[in-house]
């Protein structure tokens, strides 16, 4: 609940001390603070709503995590909050409760992801936004808006508008302006509908509001209840003394006087914002409309490479744009499988990739953009002068893969199955290195077809494989075989009435070796009489 | 006093050369023919030379060869070598991958595939292919299934046919390990010759008996094709 708080935990009596002679806190800035209480819902429901499977509104819903008695209840809609779902609860508890509760499982990193994302579109505010944390009782954004409200009219305008664009985007959010980050966020929860409040009603509006409205820890929530001390006006009145005596030790979310300081503007709480990722993009613009981009492609590559290298990044996806002078835009786009800022390279991914643009009556405008970049620090694997073994292969899979497409170039990796077409896993060599082949089994086929090719059956025989058959148009006669090895479906991930395969090795009177399978068995009531494949192709 | 002078052994006399592989001494390029387009014999030929390691083996099939002859399977290789498997429409993207694989320094071998006599696979082609491997010290093998021996620089051209099986020890009637009738009729290095190949005792090396005692080739158990 805790966001942003700055670590300058006070020892207990330099704040006694200061009770006389404190200076008049500052109450000039403005800080809003953005609550999102059904965040990882109402993210969920807009994820669901993409794919087509949007669910109706009265039906009870929960996103649960995983805890250590089993899962706990992360977020509810409303039907679930009605029919008695809460936050925190065992799942299984609730869906006694509800019987028709709707679970899934909450993905608290890509909510945070999320939520930082929004915080870098929230600067259409103001330029400091950042993230609070995100947790089961929804998410924050907290910005710095001194300064920024006379844009929307006043600050009830800027909030307005808040309210308006987030709505838009599916997000209920609960608002609120104080001078004070931790003013702002309590009245967020606790304050009116958009409240702002003004620096000089900032004591008269914080000492109604309950002790839960100093983001304190539960334990230290539940201390002050015993206390009697219920509302932020009976902490406010406690001699300050007593309070930094009793809590001297404490750290800030369980510290009640350190958090009030926080409030009330005695302690210091500034935004701090993160930083903009860097953009990377140059253009060339053309004097009068060209035929041909090639000639322009090395300089925009340097030029893109000159300003990757200055805050030391690489691109690890670049697209090239050409704008027609008739209005039609094209792009190209090419990845990299590790960050480069090497312009040849650049240049490269893009040979031969640009003879189908159609020029039309010519272009006279061409950018060049990395959206995707990544930090990449200059390593020295070798002392004895000679390139390190990894970018030349990684240039060759970018090379390929730009010009193939990235599903075309594959590496195969060996993993446990017994089924012969999913012994291989095929994944794209822009995924990375992957793990170390397993040693092989013997007796398999050194080419595999996929899928199987049928084989028309001339002369079978009652036990092993077909005495003479027919693949590809010629006719084998079977000399030697071995088998069969019964290879059964995984029943863990095939469909139900899959075959099981006995597998042969055969050898025909040329001496060519192939591993044939019938599909099933007579009479196992799973289909008609079982069918002939060859599989693969033995050395 | 000179009754302790240690004789020392005359030198042995030096053991007969070992019987030259037909294989090329260097890195360069090959070209190997399948007599049956479909037979498995040709891609067990080039699979018992392609180095087993860490560094990767570009291997590039055009789709014909992909869907006639179907894909190299890891799981029959024994110590399974690591590859990086490109699929291409056109015998002349299969040339220009090779050439840029040959151009990396990272790669232990290049593999092409190419099916038929496409007009892109000329003596030049050939050539530049050659002169990269062997510039940059990368052994390249082009296999061609569906075509015949036309002009072409490479320096050992193969055609390679399967041979009944040697007996199985255990089992009369299953298939044994796996013999091919190798003949290298044209090469740079050496003269011409036909061999009866086939996996040497560890499963991933070629073994090499002159075609005239192919009958009485030795029965290799274990060795599995």
């Amino acid at each position: 609940m805790q966001a942003d708080e700055t670590d300058a935990v006070t020892a207990p009596q330099d704040v006694a001390r200061r009770q006389e002679t404190r200076a008049r806190p500052d109450l000039s800035r403005r800080i809003a603070w953005l609550h999102l209480p059904h965040f990882a819902m109402e993210r969920w429901q807009r994820h669901l709503h993409r794919m087509g499977e949007a669910r109706p509104e009265d039906l009870p819903q929960a996103l649960a995590t995983e805890g250590p008695h089993g899962r706990v209840i992360h977020a509810v809609n409303r039907a679930a909050g009605q029919a008695g779902v809460v936050v925190g609860a065992r799942a299984a508890d609730m869906r006694a409760l509800c019987p028709t509760l709707q679970l899934d499982y909450a993905d608290i990193g890509g909510d945070r992801v999320a939520l930082d994302r929004l915080v870098l579109w929230a600067r259409r505010w103001c330029p400091w936004t950042a993230a609070g944390a995100v947790s089961a009782a929804g998410a924050g954004i907290v910005m710095d808006t001194t300064g920024s409200a006379h844009l929307w009219g006043d600050e009830a305008g800027l909030l307005r508008e808040v309210e308006g664009r987030l709505s838009g985007l599916g997000l209920s959010a609960e608002l609120a302006i104080a001078p004070t980050t931790g003013a702002a966020w309590a009245l967020a929860r606790f304050g009116a509908v958009r409240e702002t409040c003004a620096g000089g009603d900032l004591a008269a509006r914080i000492a109604p509001l309950p002790v839960r409205a100093l983001r304190l820890d539960p334990a230290t929530l539940t201390l002050l209840r015993r206390l009697g001390l219920s509302t932020v006006g009976d902490l406010a009145a406690v001699p300050r003394l007593s309070l930094a005596r009793r809590f001297a030790r404490a750290d800030l979310a369980a510290n009640p006087l350190l958090r009030l300081d926080q409030m009330t503007g005695h302690l210091a709480e500034p935004v701090s914002a993160p930083d903009d990722p860097p953009r990377f993009a140059v253009q060339a613009l053309l004097s009068e409309p060209v035929q041909d981009p090639v000639p322009h492609i090395p300089d925009l590559c340097a030029a893109l490479a000159q300003d990757l290298a200055a805050p030391g990044y690489g691109a690890r996806r670049v697209i090239l744009t050409i704008y027609r002078s008739d209005g039609e835009v094209s792009a190209v786009e090419a990845a990299t499988s590790q960050p480069t800022r090497d312009p040849r390279h650049l240049a490269r991914l893009f040979d031969g990739r640009l003879d189908r643009l159609d020029p039309g009556f010519g272009f006279d405008l061409i950018t060049l953009a990395a959206p995707a970049a990544e930090k990449m620090t200059t390593v020295q694997a070798r002392l004895d002068g000679r390139p390190d073994a990894g970018p030349d292969l990684a240039r060759l899979v970018d090379l390929l893969s730009a010009r193939f497409g990235a599903d075309r170039l594959r590496r195969p990796t060996l993993r446990e199955s017994h089924v012969p077409e999913r012994r291989e896993v095929w994944a794209p060599a822009m995924a990375g290195d992957p793990r170390p082949p397993e040693p092989a089994r013997t007796q398999r086929p050194i080419r595999l077809f996929d899928p199987a090719q049928e084989v028309r059956v001339l002369y079978a025989v009652p036990e092993g494989p077909p005495a003479l058959f027919v693949w590809n148009r010629v006719t084998h006669r079977v000399v030697r075989f071995a088998g069969p090895e019964r290879i059964a479906p995984e029943w863990w991930s095939d469909r139900p009435g899959t075959r099981l395969r006995d597998y042969y090795r055969v050898e025909d009177e040329a001496g060519r070796r192939l591993w044939l399978y019938r599909d099933g068995l007579i009479g196992d009531g799973r289909g008609d009489a079982p069918r002939w494949f060859v599989h693969g192709v033995f050395g | 006093m000179s009754k302790s002078v240690i004789r020392l052994p005359r030198r042995a006399p030096d053991p007969a050369p070992p019987p030259t592989s037909p294989l090329p001494d260097a890195p360069t390029l090959s070209e190997v023919f399948a007599t049956v387009a479909t037979d498995g014999a040709a891609p067990g030929f080039v699979l018992a030379q392609v180095p087993r390691g860490a560094a990767p083996v570009l291997w590039v099939q055009d789709r014909l060869s992909l869907r006639e002859t179907g894909r190299p399977y890891l799981a029959g290789l024994a110590p399974p070598p690591t590859l990086l498997c490109l699929t291409v429409n056109r015998a002349v993207d299969v040339l220009w991958a090779m050439e840029q694989g040959l151009a990396c320094g990272d790669l232990a071998g290049v593999v092409g595939e190419v099916w038929g006599d496409p007009p892109a696979l000329d003596f030049t082609a050939t050539k530049r292919l050659a002169m990269r491997a062997e510039t940059h010290g990368i052994p390249a093998w082009m296999l061609r299934r569906a075509g015949t021996a036309h002009l072409s620089a490479a320096r050992a051209r193969w055609r390679i046919a399967s041979l009944p099986s040697t007996p199985d020890a255990y089992d009369a009637h299953a298939p044994g390990a796996a013999r091919w009738r190798a003949e290298l009729f044209r090469a740079r290095h050496r003269a011409p010759g036909v061999w009866t190949a086939g996996l040497d005792a560890e499963g991933h090396g070629l073994h090499f008996a002159p075609q005239e005692d192919a009958a009485q080739a030795p029965v290799r158990a274990g060795a599995t094709g």
